[in-house]
């Protein structure tokens, strides 16, 4: 087969699962408080993003997914440099890190409402907090497993320890860096869904339990299905960022 | 805290903390609410993973099978497991079976591409030689596939349970009301900081004793193949 045959075969493997999905549901098979079919859900989508406020909904959630990732893509390589550029703090915070590493990121959320209440503030601060981990821990990696001979370079040449950590500490580190806010966009995507649920804020989270808890399946798939594409935007985006700013890595794969 | 004289209902002092782990375990509850967050997730990394693991293989084995599921996997793959929690409350309610049905969905796709790609990624002239060696098809895949794809699928489904834990105790925090998860939201809205930091330090110690297990099995089964797997 060529290429054009196995997209093509791609292409019509992906459309006879929605062709499956709708004959199911024609038939019958499952009631359509459950599942309801492709078509109505679709229609549904359609009048909630051109007629109804699901746009906007998808912008809030979006945005707050997007901030809370620049706060901790930014948070994390500022901590994780300072981390690995010093052996000190290496040795007396790692152990301390990993131990905190296995807690789900969620966890975050009860804290932060017993700490500083249901305010939209808080749940920023707990989608960054939250999804600071998968940026720090590899660029710490990434600052510490510099060449040795690198720094004596740097120090036979009178480097100061700022101009070190810009000019060879984030090129060394860079790609754990972004591999690293690659999985954390994931999880920002997660807590803010949940975030949402939890404190009942506007955004896609809410709109979603609220359409199961009133019974509203089509709204409920088409919920799912935006986040579904939201899903797919990070992806594109973060295969843009890698190629960027990492080419010999694209390059590879 | 006590230097200062602050009262908080966000926060507690390390000896009560300690103090209400204790209490915890004195009475059972710990334990209760370990069992409802650890049920959920061994009946849906069963499924979910299993499923996975075989839809794996299959892809693994075929090029052609791999390239026409692209797309289907890639449009269905990134839709967060946490949106599909209002829908399994709406076909299953509250309870283990809506738990275990999200950790089934979120387990099911990184076990099938992980295992995909290990099994992809055996050896070509391992097939080669097995083909010509008279090895039946069945055969191939039993005796040289799986055995040499075997540690990075135990990879695969080490980072598995790590997810289902995640998302077993972010569904209880979010919407259903058992286990660690709940018990941890509950503790914070009922203003028991010290109860809450408890179940939270008793969560930590088991998504530790978790990775440490598995990855200690990970070396007793696989020895030299785990040379150079990070703990």
């Amino acid at each position: 087969m060529n290429d054009w045959d196995i997209r093509l075969g791609s292409v019509l493997v992906a459309l006879s699962v929605f062709v499956a999905w709708q004959l199911v549901t024609q038939a019958g098979l499952v009631q359509p408080i459950f599942l309801p079919s492709p078509v109505s859900t679709i229609g549904t989508l359609w009048r909630g993003l051109t007629q109804g406020d699901l746009l906007a909904l998808t912008i809030t959630t979006m945005e707050r997914m997007f901030y809370g990732w620049m706060l901790a893509s930014l948070g994390g390589t500022l901590l994780g440099g300072l981390i690995g550029l010093s052996r000190r703090a290496r040795y007396w915070l790692t152990p301390m890190l990993e131990l905190l590493r296995p807690l789900p990121a969620t966890t975050l959320l009860p804290i932060g409402i017993a700490l500083f209440g249901l305010q939209p503030r808080m749940l920023l601060g707990v989608i960054a907090f939250g999804a600071i981990w998968p940026v720090l821990l590899p660029t710490i990696h990434g600052f510490s497993a510099i060449e040795p001979r690198l720094h004596e370079v740097a120090r036979n040449l009178g480097v100061s320890r700022l101009a070190f950590a810009v000019k060879f500490g984030f090129p060394n580190a860079l790609p754990d860096v972004v591999a690293g806010m690659r999985l954390s966009l994931t999880a920002c995507l997660i807590i803010t869904v949940v975030g949402e649920m939890v404190t009942a804020q506007e955004g896609l989270g809410t709109t979603i339990m609220m359409a199961a808890r009133s019974f509203r399946s089509t709204d409920l798939f088409g919920g799912i299905i935006l986040l579904g594409l939201v899903g797919i935007v990070n992806n594109g985006l973060l295969a843009l960022i890698e190629r960027i700013a990492t080419p010999w890595r694209a390059a590879q794969s | 805290m006590r230097a200062t004289g602050i009262q908080s209902d966000g926060l507690a002092l390390p000896s009560q903390i300690a103090a209400a782990l204790l209490d915890l375990v004195a009475d059972g509850e710990i334990f209760l609410r370990s069992v409802e967050t650890i049920a959920p997730i061994a009946i849906g990394v069963l499924i979910g993973g299993t499923l996975g693991l075989l839809i794996g293989i299959w892809l693994g084995l075929s090029t052609t099978a791999a390239q026409l599921a692209w797309l289907s996997i890639e449009l269905f793959r990134p839709i967060p497991p946490v949106a599909i929690i209002p829908l399994t409350m709406l076909v299953y309610g509250i309870g283990i079976r809506m738990e275990a049905a999200i950790i089934g969905f979120a387990c099911f796709w990184p076990m099938l591409l992980l295992t995909r790609d290990a099994v992809a990624g055996v050896d070509v002239r391992l097939f080669e030689v097995a083909r010509m060696l008279g090895l039946p098809r069945r055969k191939q895949i039993v005796k040289i596939a799986l055995p040499a794809a075997a540690p990075r699928v135990y990879t695969a489904l080490r980072l598995t349970l790590g997810i289902a834990l995640i998302v077993a105790v972010t569904t209880e925090i979010a919407a259903n009301p058992f286990g660690l998860g709940y018990a941890i939201i509950s503790a914070g809205l009922s203003l028991r900081p010290d109860v809450m930091y408890a179940f939270l330090t008793w969560l930590a110690l088991l998504g530790w004793l978790l990775n440490l297990g598995l990855t200690a099995l990970h070396r007793h089964l696989f020895g030299a193949a785990s040379r150079g797997v990070s703990p």
